[in-house]
């Protein structure tokens, strides 16, 4: 066991934790943040996707020692004041989502690639999201809401 | 996943005291391979050295004649740099490519080349390009470094350090993704490099290699004509479920042509 402190949505909080702790099951587990998902085993899926220090990564591939001293978004993060961010919002607009299973980690990729491409037409989003899977294979709405988020 | 233990270290001399020091010790850079592959119980080491913290590994330097890529930068930072985008702008595509956005954010130059996947898609780079693999210890010229499947020259507690890129004259990479990983069924990098041309090739067998032929026919003429019509035979090409032995071999007379025509 060994201690690990970060950011997550902006609180300060730490934790003894085995090595082989993953990054999503510190979330999940020791933070009860449960919006992010797990849908696989090999690093695929994207169901998982948070921000570590603002950038988009998987965290079911990623210990949580490895994340000693970042700053975590996750899903729970987005909304302020009671307010949806604007990503959520337009999946919401667009109807982005079936069952709802891959959408966390849909919503953490679409600001993600927004921050990367502010002007993002169709193609790009699609050939951004590459690391996300639907299992109700629901991209056409995906994809308008990203496109169209008022980020 | 299996029970281990975690250690940062804090410069390559200390990562490799770590390593020395662990009963079956490994390296951790971006950990796209090794954590799904330790999730999957495939691999259980004893102890992980995570090379995150060390700054001397990190970044990109450009001088007039070569880019040099410290191991542990992602494949998103070599894809974004306008640097490399300036320099080398074939292999800021290739990093571009790399699986997706969120594993480019943590993948690794040095752990993709360590690893040497028959379909990562460095590999193609560092051979067409004609890079030198700085470890620890000694320069590895491209032409050394792939030894076969998962096989490299490094030795047990050699560690990448860096990779350096002579620049090209001109240089393109075409890849033909699997449908299904997105890997490299087959990528190829032509380049004309200042030793000359160049034909690198990745996803066809156990690990990346050259086609002299090409190179030769390039040499006497820089079309994607003077590639068409040659064919690499199939003996000893990879097969599997998405493509055959003669199907890579046939890919790779393809996407020749398709990378020359780039920039003929
Ligand atoms: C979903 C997915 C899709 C992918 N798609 C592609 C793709 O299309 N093309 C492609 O090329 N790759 C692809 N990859 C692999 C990706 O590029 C990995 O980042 C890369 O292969 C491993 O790099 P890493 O930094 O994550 O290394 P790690 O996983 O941390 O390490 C890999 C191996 O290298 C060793 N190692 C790491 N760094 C060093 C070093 N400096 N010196 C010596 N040994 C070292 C480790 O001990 C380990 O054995 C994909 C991966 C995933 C999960
Ligand atoms: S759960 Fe992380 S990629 Fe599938
Ligand atoms: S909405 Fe069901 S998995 Fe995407």
């Amino acid at each position: 066991m060994g201690k690990v402190s970060m950011t997550v949505n902006g609180k300060a909080v730490s934790a003894d934790v085995e090595p082989r702790t993953l990054l999503v099951e510190y979330l999940r587990e020791h933070l009860r943040l449960t919006g992010t998902h797990v849908g696989c085993d090999t690093t695929q899926c994207g169901a998982c996707t948070v921000h570590v220090n603002g950038q988009a990564m998987k965290s079911c591939t990623m210990l949580a020692v490895q994340a000693e001293g970042a700053d975590v978004t996750t899903i729970e993060g987005l909304a302020k004041d009671g307010k949806l961010h604007p990503m959520q919002a337009s999946f919401k607009e667009h109807h982005g989502l079936q069952c709802g299973f891959c959408t966390p980690g849909m919503v953490m990729a679409g600001i993600d690639i927004r921050r990367r491409h502010p002007k993002a037409d169709e193609k790009t989003v699609r050939h951004e999201l590459e690391g996300n899977i639907c299992r109700c294979t629901g991209y056409h709405n995906i994809v308008k809401a990203i496109m169209n988020a008022e980020v | 996943m299996y029970q281990f233990e975690y250690h940062k270290a804090s410069s390559v001399d200390d990562a490799l005291k770590k390593l020395g020091g662990a009963e079956d010790g490994k390296i951790l850079a971006g950990g796209m391979t090794l954590l799904p592959t330790m999730k999957q119980r495939l691999a259980a080491p004893s102890d992980l050295i995570d090379l995150a913290g060390i700054a001397d590994l990190k970044g990109i330097k450009v001088d007039g004649k070569t880019v040099t890529i410290g191991a542990m930068t992602t494949h998103w930072e070599v894809h974004s740099s306008k640097e490399v985008q300036k320099a080398i702008p074939a292999l800021s595509d290739l990093a571009g490519l790399i699986g997706d956005p969120m594993v480019r954010h943590r993948g690794t130059i040095g752990g993709s080349l360590a690893n040497s996947d028959p379909s990562a898609d460095y590999p193609a780079a560092v051979m067409g390009l004609g890079a030198t693999i700085k470890t620890n210890k000694r320069e590895i010229a491209a032409d050394d470094y792939f030894k076969g499947l998962f096989e490299t020259a490094l030795e047990d507690g050699e560690l990448i350090v860096a990779v350096s890129f002579p620049i090209p004259k001109r240089a393109a990479y075409q890849k033909f993704p699997q449908p299904a990983s997105r890997y490299a069924m087959v990528g190829v990098m032509v380049a004309e490099t200042p030793s000359g041309i160049r034909v690198g090739v990745t996803g066809a067998g156990p690990c990346a290699f050259r086609v002299p032929e090409m190179e030769k026919a390039l040499t006497a003429k820089f079309s994607a004509d003077s590639v068409a019509g040659i064919t690499i035979p199939s003996d000893g090409l990879n097969a599997d479920l998405h493509g055959s032995a003669d199907y890579r071999a046939h890919l790779v007379t393809v996407m020749a042509k398709r990378a020359a025509a780039t920039i003929a």
